[in-house]
């Protein structure tokens, strides 16, 4: 499925749209960077409550299908500004990671 | 293919820019037409040592060289300098500041990432003076 799906199926706010037809293979969890950096694959949608500019820096070179916002958190102005730039996907959602996780692990 | 050099500036404490060079050096690693795995490693250990200069020291300089065999990555900053390398390198040890750790930062997962995703790396270190970090990615598996 891809990512515009996957916002229809979660209900999500889309915050940022980059290439909304990117396939969504996996899911990571976290709010570190070095872990995200290192862990999530290609591919994944990114379930953080980490709205800032480093967030949009890790999900490029990490190229992550798209970050979602959990639990309504916040996206700064200049993460907004350089998610666009770099045409990352960025949707949010009210529920917390865990019960995102389901939703998403139920799609793909 | 000759060896293509690329140089890049990072700003002292600009969070803005930061991760900018290494994102820049994997589009071009990308363009270039290497494996994705050999373009995602070093996407990871040049972003790792990228950050690092910016939190823990006053910016620096990049130069990587690329050949069809390798690429080297040379990350120089004039900080404060590493008092312990092998501390600095375990996993979780950290010095970030409260600031740096409320955007994520400061796991103590940068140096182990750079070791783990790097075929060499070299820490060239002196306090007061500055850190340069050399590390090294094999774009072929080595023959035996
Ligand atoms: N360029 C540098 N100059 C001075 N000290 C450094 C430099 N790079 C790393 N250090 C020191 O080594 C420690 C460990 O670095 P490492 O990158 O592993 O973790 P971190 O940057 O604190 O957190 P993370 O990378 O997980 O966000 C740092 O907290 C800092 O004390
Ligand atoms: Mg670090």
């Amino acid at each position: 499925m891809d990512v515009r799906q996957l916002a229809e199926k979660l209900n999500a706010e889309v915050l940022c749209e980059g290439d909304m037809s990117r396939e969504v293979t996996g899911c990571y969890i976290g709010d570190l960077l070095s872990w995200v950096m290192s862990r999530a694959q290609e591919g994944d949608a990114w379930l953080t409550v980490m709205g800032n500019i480093n967030s949009i820096g890790v999900a490029v070179l990490a190229d992550v299908a798209c970050i979602v916002l959990t639990e309504g958190a916040a996206l700064d102005a200049d993460a907004l500004n350089r998610a666009v730039q770099n045409g990352v996907n960025i949707l949010r959602v009210e529920d917390n990671s865990y019960i995102t996780a389901i939703a998403v692990a139920g799609s793909i | 293919m000759e060896v293509i050099q690329l140089h890049y500036d990072v700003n002292a404490n600009d969070f803005t820019c930061a991760g900018e060079a290494s994102g820049k050096l994997k589009r071009e690693l990308k363009r270039l037409g290497f494996e994705p795995d050999v373009v995602r490693r070093t996407a990871i250990a040049v972003y790792e040592a990228e950050i690092n200069m910016v939190i823990h020291a006053d910016g620096g300089a990049i130069d990587a060289s690329i050949s069809p065999e390798c690429i080297t990555v040379v990350l120089k900053d004039r900080g404060p300098g590493i008092p312990d390398v092998s501390l600095a390198m375990r996993e979780g040890y950290s010095t970030a500041p409260e600031n740096v750790r409320n955007l994520g930062f400061g796991a103590g997962m940068g140096l182990p990432n750079i070791k783990k995703y790097s075929d060499k790396v070299d820490i060239d270190t002196v306090i007061g003076e500055g850190t340069t970090i050399t590390l090294r990615i094999n774009t072929a598996p080595a023959e035996n």
